[in-house]
């Protein structure tokens, strides 16, 4: 009885046929997915990566629940137009800590992987409200209403620790000052050492929408401003074989 | 090329039966079999050639040493090299010197247009008219000064952001929190009748309205009201208005203040040879000095 005849019997038994289609799948599955979990040259360490402060955090996940990655990717390709235009292509660190990550698939607006500094905050507040007000081309619909809805950060550290549970390295520290740092990073006058301490130099305290409260504009622009933001290319030295 | 399906009875079935129905045997065409056959054969070279099996330090590299990144730095350093000796020299003479130079004028003006469809649009316009807020580039009226210099400082480190120390920066109080509502309608009106564009909505508040610009408002924007490019303090005389000169807006500027930033081009963003092209090209816009 040659292989081929054998091959009857999985062909007529439904049973035997999922069991072994399961095993050929898994087979496939183990031998494309469990190597990127040690291949050293899938996994570039970068210096400057932090995990987003529970504002910016906080703002991520209003740009996901109105569907920006929809219109806008997050992720610069290595070709020479879009370096020229949006900057430094995108590492793989620098989702690092997105869960999911935000890289996109369609660009109906632009990249916004190094939106961060790249515009005011006014220009945000007034092109969210308005786009068309600034770009007359665009047709992103309006997103004004966010600045009339307020926040508060009644479950920020459950966030922070969902998503510590996943890998994000925040401290016990940073998940016991969430509430606080959550409404630190809008008052430049107040007292946000704590924030800067646990988070680096480069957060950025702003009233972010120029208006009294924390508002969802705030948080989404405060994520907007540190996108591409944090690490230094001045100092990147590309590795070729990645 | 196919070969033809032999007749019934001169083929095998394979066997297979249902109903009745039975299923000849026919071999596969040949030209189908061989290009079956070539893909495979095409799909294993791929796999040497190019980077692709995750072995247990690293995947392979491929023997044709194919790397995405150094594609993208070659690019980038082959048109940089085409040019480098343009973008030396309009990095190095005078800004003043570049438009005698009809060579690195002409230069300037095409890639500064990229550089401002890509870095200045989105605030300015794609025409550099602007916006309510973002001021049109095209006419006479400059903040900071229209010079090649002036627009140079400009672009380079910004105005009243944070990220770059030497960045211009001025800030109008927010009168509101100094003067009565009386005397803010009072200055409004006496505001409104300089510009010629507008009216003053009461003009029985005009005069009183003078003393409380002499007072409050001259030091910056001058007792004439033509503003003062050291500090950014806008000419209120004539009938450009970047945020609106109707009686709401000038009430709303006065009580809040406006504090406009624009972000440093200079630093990471952009090369000293961008930020001149640039320059040049907001200068010829129409209102450079």
């Amino acid at each position: 009885m040659s292989i081929l005849e054998k091959h009857k019997i999985l062909e007529k038994n439904i049973t035997l046929l999922s069991i072994f289609a399961f095993l050929v799948v898994t087979i496939g599955g183990i031998v494309q997915i469990a190597p990127l979990f040690w291949l050293e040259n899938t996994i570039e360490d970068v210096e400057g990566m932090r995990p987003y402060t529970p504002l910016e955090l906080t703002g991520r996940d209003i740009y996901v629940r109105e569907g920006c990655y929809v219109c806008h990717s997050q992720m610069v390709r290595p070709m020479r137009d879009e370096v020229e235009r949006y900057g430094h292509y995108s590492l793989a660190a620098e989702s690092q800590y997105d869960h999911p990550f935000q890289w996109g698939s369609k660009r109906t607006g632009p990249d916004l992987a190094r939106v961060g500094g790249r515009y005011s905050d006014e220009w945000h507040v007034d092109h969210m409200r308005d786009p068309q007000s600034v770009v007359p081309e665009s047709v992103m619909p309006k997103y004004g209403f966010l600045e009339n809805r307020m926040i508060e950060p009644t479950y920020i550290a459950d966030l922070l620790k969902t998503h510590s549970l996943i890998g994000v390295p925040y401290t016990e520290e940073m998940i016991e000052n969430a509430a606080a740092d959550f409404e630190a990073q809008i008052d430049p006058f107040g007292d946000y050492d704590g924030l800067i301490e646990r988070y680096g130099e480069k957060v950025n305290v702003r009233n972010f929408d120029g208006q009294p409260g924390i508002s969802e504009a705030d948080a989404l622009i405060a994520y907007l401003q540190m996108l591409g933001t944090l690490v230094d290319f001045s100092t990147f030295t590309p590795v070729a074989s990645r | 090329m196919a070969r033809q399906p032999k007749k019934k009875n001169e083929v095998e079935t394979t066997g297979h039966e249902w109903d009745g129905i039975e299923e000849y045997n026919n071999p596969l065409p040949r030209w189908w079999l061989w290009i079956f056959y070539a893909c495979i054969v095409w799909g294993i070279w791929y796999t040497i050639a190019y980077p692709a099996w995750p072995m247990v330090q690293g995947a392979t590299q491929g023997y044709l040493g194919w790397s995405t990144r150094a594609n993208v730095a070659e690019e980038i350093a082959t048109a940089e090299a085409a040019n480098s000796e343009i973008n030396e020299r309009l990095a190095s003479v005078e800004l003043t010197a570049i438009a005698d130079d009809p060579e690195l004028a002409g230069y300037a003006r095409s890639a500064g247009e990229a550089v401002f469809k890509t870095w200045c649009a989105q605030c300015h316009g794609s025409g550099a008219a602007g916006a309510k807020g973002y001021p049109n580039l095209q006419d006479d009226a400059w903040l900071w000064g229209g010079t090649m210099e002036d627009i140079h400082y400009s672009i380079a480190h910004g105005i009243r952001n944070e990220d770059d120390p030497d960045a211009r920066y001025s800030e109008m109080p927010a009168f509101g929190d100094i003067l009565e509502e009386p005397q803010i309608e009072q200055v409004v009106n006496y505001v409104m009748s300089m510009s010629p564009a507008y009216e003053p909505q009461d003009a029985s508040l005009v005069s009183a309205g003078e003393e409380v610009y002499l007072d409050n408002c001259a030091a910056c924007h001058g007792d004439d009201g033509k503003g003062d490019i050291f500090q950014g303090a806008p000419n209120l005389t004539d009938a450009i208005w970047l945020y609106g000169g109707d009686y709401e807006t000038v009430k709303e500027t006065v009580m809040n203040s406006r504090f406009g930033v624009m972000p440093p081009m200079g630093g990471a963003q952009l090369t000293e040879a961008k930020i001149r092209a640039v320059t040049t090209y907001v200068h010829q816009l129409g209102g450079g000095e």
